[in-house]
C-alpha cells in the first residue's frame, strides 16, 4: 500500500520528527559520548579525539560542493560502509567526516579517499580556508543576484591550497549568499560574497492585480519608497499599482519577495560585494559583523575572475601581515580599517560609509587615526 | 530530456575542488533531467539573470511548510525542471547519519526526485532539490510510512531546530547539544510543521562559546554552553606545552612558521580580560574575572577544560539584515540549567514566554529581534521577567531620555496647572 490520491487523508502519518541521534551514530561515538578529554589535528583534514577511556575516535573531513547527487551521497556510503562501520557525518560547513578508531584504518580510509579523484579532498581543519557556506542562486532560487555553486567552485579552486594546509594566522570562514535574504547568513563571516542587486524593481501592471496585495507591498519598504499609484496595463486599463522612488531605493528586493510583479534582477545591474571581518565565535574578542569593502563586482561567469583576485588578495595579505590566532576581523581593527584598505589595494569609496539607520555608530569620532595614501592630499 | 551545450559549466569542470557540474553529468546518465538543470544554469551564465519563477505555494496536506515550490520561466526548453520544488528533511541531531538510512533517503530522491541534493541547507535540514508537484505526497508517504521521519521547516514557523554536534564527538560542551535538540524538536513538531508565527523562529545549540553552529549570529533563540565554576587545569599538561611535547590549539598551526609555542604570548596575553598569569611553572586563572571566552581552553585543550558546573547562557533576537540590519541575539539569560532531567522544562519556559509575547505583539514578518529593537530591552525584559543587569548591556545608555512609568515619579503625572500659575505667572 502506499499513497492514494482519492483518499490523501487515509493512513497519513505526521509529525514524527527525525530520526534519534543516538541510532545514527558509530560505536566509538556512542561509546565515549561526554567522555572526551581532548583533540589534536594530526594533519590537515585529520583529527584525533581522545576519550577518557583511552580509545581514539580518528576523523577524516573532506570538502564537498553542498549541491550533490545521489551517487555522489551513494559513494560516501560505500565509503562509510568500506571503512567506518556504517556511518558518516556533515559538518555544518558542508564538509563531510568519516570517522574510525584505529591508526590503521584511518591509513587504509584516508588512502581510498586520495584513490578517488578530487571527489574527496582532505582538509578544512584548523587555521585554514575551510568549505563555504553559501545558497542556492541560479541552481534553484527565485530571487538572487548571482549565483552561488559557480562562485564558490572559483573561489575553492583558487584558494585550494589553503584548504588542504594550516599556515594562516586563524581559520577564514568565508560565506556566499546571493541576495541580501542572505540565507547563508553571512553577515558574520571573515569573509563575506554577497549577492546584490542595483536597479529598483520594475513593476508589472499587467501582473500586479493578481499577484500582490498592494499595501502588503508598500509596507514591505523600509524605507517608504513605495506608494499607491494608479497605472495603466498593457490593455490599456486602469489598475491600482505602485509606483517606486528609485531616489530611496536601496535595492534590498524585499518588495519583490512580497510582490512577484515586482522583479528586480538584471545583468548589468546586479554583481558581488564583498564583505570582511566578521566572526561568530566569542574566543578573544565578541562576534563581529562582516564589513563592507567592496561595493559591487560585477556578474562574471563561468569563474567570477574579478572577484576570486580580490578575496585571494585579502587572504594573502593577511596571511602575511596578521598575527598568530588573530581572525581577519581582529587584525583589521588593530591595523585600523585605514590600514586594511591600504595594504590590500582596495579602492576606499564613500559606499563603504554607512549612510542606513544607526549608521553614526561606525564614523570615527576620534582624532587618533593613521596616515595612510588616503591622506596623502591632505600631508603631502 | 536532451542533452545541452554547456560550454560555461564545462569550465567548472576544471580545478582541483569538487565539481557540482561533474556530478550532475554524472548523475544525469539516470536522471536525465539533471541535463535541464545543467542546461537551464547554462542558460542564467549566458544571461546572467535566474530563471526560476517568484514563489509558488505547494506542499503536502495539513501542513504549512517543508516544501519550498520552484518552477522554470523556460519550461519549453527544459521540460525537466518546469516543477523543480524543494523537500526540506529534518536532519537527525549533530549531522549523523547511519549509511543504511542515508541510502534509504537517496533511494527515496532516487524514485521521486531529480537525483540533486544539498548536503544540507543553510538552517541544517537535509535537502532534496527538484520534484514535481504530483511527486509531494506520494514521497511523504514514503517518508513517513517507509523511513519513519519527517520533513522540516519553512515558512512563519519554528524552523528545524539545529545544534553543533556537542559531546558526541568534543570535549568542550557543557550540555547535550544533541539531545535537547532532537526533544524540543519532537516538543514542537505542531510549531514546526503549521505556520502560526509573525515570521520565521530559530533555535540553535551550541556546545561553548566557540559556538560552531553560529547561534548568536543566525538564531532566535542561541542557547550557548558555558559554565558558572573555575577552568579545570592539569598543570602537568600546561608543563607539556611549555616543553613543546603537545601541539598548540590541537595541532591547528601546524603548517605555519610560527616558531615554539610561548604561553606568554599566545594565552596569557591574548586573554581578553587578562586573568591568567604564571607563578613559577603553575599556570593561575582568576576566574572570577573570566569571561569564558574559550580562547586558552581552545589553545591548551589538553590543559584546560570547562569547569565542572555546566550549564548555558541564552541570547536572543539574532537575524540576518533583511530589513533594519544584522543582528546579533542579546545576551538574556547569563546561566541556565540544561539537563534532560527535568525534559527541559526551564527552556522551555523560557521560549513559551517569548511566544506568547511575540505572538500577540509582533508585526507581519517582523522577528523576534526586531520586536525586541521596536519595544526596547527593558520592556523585553520585563516581558521576560528578568531583572535588568549590567551584563545585558555592552555599556550604559549615553543619551538621558528615560521613559519614566508614572508610578515611579511621587505623585504621578497629573497635576493643577491653575494651581501652578497661582504661585508661577506666566
Amino acid at each position: 500500500m502506499g499513497y492514494d490520491p482519492n483518499n490523501p487523508m487515509e493512513g497519513r502519518i505526521t509529525d514524527l520528527g527525525p530520526h534519534k541521534y543516538d541510532t545514527m551514530m558509530p560505536p566509538i561515538i556512542m561509546e565515549n559520548k561526554g567522555k572526551w578529554l581532548y583533540h589534536e589535528i594530526l594533519e590537515p583534514g585529520v583529527l584525533l579525539h581522545v576519550s577518557e577511556s583511552g580509545a581514539e575516535c580518528y576523523t577524516v573531513r573532506v570538502g564537498s560542493p553542498r549541491l550533490i547527487s545521489i551517487e555522489h551521497v551513494r559513494e560516501m556510503c560505500d565509503i562509510a560502509d568500506a571503512h567506518c562501520g556504517g556511518f558518516l557525518r556533515f559538518t555544518t560547513r558542508n564538509n563531510a567526516e568519516f570517522m574510525v578508531d584505529s591508526k590503521e584504518k584511518c591509513d587504509a580510509l584516508i588512502a581510498d579517499l586520495k584513490s578517488r579523484g578530487n571527489k574527496f579532498p582532505i582538509g578544512g581543519t584548523g587555521a585554514c580556508v575551510t568549505n563555504i557556506v553559501h545558497t542556492q542562486g541560479w541552481v534553484h532560487c527565485h530571487t538572487p543576484a548571482t549565483d552561488a555553486s559557480g562562485p564558490v567552485k572559483a573561489v575553492m579552486d583558487d584558494l585550494f591550497e589553503y584548504f588542504g594546509s594550516m599556515k594562516l594566522p586563524a581559520q577564514v570562514r568565508i560565506a556566499l549568499a546571493c541576495c541580501l535574504n542572505m540565507c547563508g547568513a553571512v553577515h558574520a563571516s571573515d569573509i563575506a560574497l554577497l549577492g546584490v542587486h542595483r536597479k529598483p524593481p520594475m513593476i508589472d501592471n499587467d501582473r500586479i492585480t493578481g499577484v500582490c496585495e498592494l499595501p502588503l507591498a508598500i509596507a514591505a519598504c523600509p524605507l517608504g519608497a513605495i506608494k499607491p499609484a494608479k497605472a495603466t496595463n498593457s490593455q490599456g486599463e486602469e489598475v491600482k499599482s505602485v509606483k517606486v522612488n528609485a531616489e530611496r531605493c536601496m535595492f534590498c528586493g524585499n518588495c519583490y519577495t512580497m510582490c512577484p510583479a515586482m522583479p528586480l534582477a538584471d545583468p548589468e545591474g546586479d554583481g558581488m560585494a564583498i564583505l570582511v571581518g566578521g566572526k561568530v565565535s566569542n574566543a578573544k574578542s565578541a562576534p563581529k559583523f562582516s564589513k563592507l569593502v567592496v561595493p559591487f563586482l560585477p556578474n562574471n561567469p563561468p569563474r567570477w575572475p574579478e572577484v576570486t583576485e580580490v578575496v585571494r588578495r585579502i587572504v594573502e595579505v593577511y596571511a602575511k601581515d596578521a598575527r598568530k590566532y588573530e581572525r581577519i576581523g581582529e587584525w583589521a581593527e588593530r591595523i585600523g580599517w585605514e590600514k586594511f584598505f591600504e595594504k590590500c589595494d582596495i579602492p576606499f569609496t564613500e559606499k563603504s560609509i554607512d549612510d542606513y539607520r544607526l549608521a553614526y555608530d561606525t564614523w570615527n569620532t576620534t582624532a587618533a587615526f593613521k596616515y595612510t595614501s588616503h591622506t596623502d592630499p591632505y600631508t603631502k | 530530456m536532451a542533452k545541452h551545450d554547456t560550454p560555461m559549466l564545462d569550465e567548472l569542470e576544471k580545478g582541483p575542488w569538487p565539481s557540482f557540474v561533474t556530478d550532475m553529468k554524472r548523475q544525469a546518465e539516470t536522471h536525465p533531467e539533471c541535463w535541464d538543470i545543467l542546461g537551464q544554469l547554462e542558460l542564467s551564465y549566458e544571461d546572467r539573470i535566474t530563471h526560476w519563477k517568484h514563489g509558488g505555494i505547494v506542499g503536502v496536506f495539513g501542513y504549512g511548510g517543508g516544501i519550498v515550490g520552484r518552477y522554470s520561466d523556460v519550461p519549453d526548453r527544459f521540460p525537466g525542471v518546469e516543477h523543480f520544488h524543494t523537500v526540506r528533511v529534518n536532519q537527525p541531531a549533530g549531522l549523523y547519519y547511519s549509511t543504511e538510512n542515508l541510502r534509504a533517503l537517496m533511494d527515496l530522491w532516487d524514485k521521486y526526485g531529480s537525483g540533486m541534493t544539498n548536503m544540507h541547507g543553510s538552517t541544517g535540514d537535509m535537502i532534496l532539490l527538484g520534484t514535481r508537484t504530483e511527486n509531494l505526497e506520494p514521497l511523504f508517504w514514503d517518508l513517513t510510512h517507509d523511513l519513519g521521519q519527517d520533513l522540516g521547516g519553512s515558512g512563519s514557523n519554528l524552523r528545524t531546530p539545529s545544534c553543533c554536534l556537542g559531546e558526541s564527538r568534543c570535549e568542550w560542551a557543557c550540555y547535550d547539544t544533541q539531545d535537547i535538540c532532537y526533544a524540543l524538536t519532537m516538543h514542537y513538531q505542531d510549531e514546526i510543521h503549521r505556520p502560526a508565527f509573525p515570521y520565521k523562529f530559530k533555535f540553535k545549540f551550541s556546545g561553548c562559546a566557540n559556538d560552531c553552529v553560529a547561534a548568536i549570529a543566525r538564531s532566535d533563540f542561541a542557547v550557548i554552553g558555558t559554565w558558572k565554576d573555575d577552568i579545570q587545569i592539569d598543570q602537568a599538561a600546561v608543563k607539556e606545552y611549555v616543553a613543546g611535547n603537545y601541539p598548540a590549539n590541537g595541532g591547528a598551526h601546524k603548517d605555519g612558521d610560527w616558531g615554539p609555542f610561548n604561553l606568554k604570548k599566545e594565552v596569557i596575553d591574548l586573554c581578553p580580560t587578562q586573568c591568567m598569569w604564571m607563578e613559577g611553572d603553575e599556570l593561575k586563572i582568576d576566574n572570577s574575572e573570566c569571561n569564558r571566552c574559550m580562547h586558552c581552553i581552545n589553545v591548551m585543550p589538553r590543559a584546560l577544560r570547562p569547569g565542572k558546573e555546566k550549564g548555558a547562557t541564552i541570547c536572543i533576537g539574532a537575524k540576518a539584515p533583511i530589513l533594519d540590519g544584522a543582528q546579533f541575539a542579546t545576551m538574556i539569560i547569563p546561566f541556565i540549567e540544561v539537563s534532560k532531567d527535568n525534559e527541559y522544562e526551564n527552556i522551555i519556559d523560557v521560549i513559551e514566554r517569548i511566544w506568547d509575547w511575540w505572538m500577540e505583539v509582533g508585526k507581519n514578518r517582523e522577528r523576534v529581534g526586531e520586536t525586541m529593537q521596536r519595544v526596547g530591552l527593558p520592556t523585553f525584559l520585563s516581558v521576560m521577567e528578568v531583572e535588568p543587569i549590567p551584563q545585558h548591556v555592552k555599556e550604559p545608555r549615553s543619551n538621558p531620555y528615560v521613559f519614566w512609568k508614572e508610578e515611579e515619579v511621587p505623585g504621578g503625572f497629573e497635576r493643577d496647572i491653575v494651581e501652578f500659575r497661582k504661585r508661577h505667572a506666566a
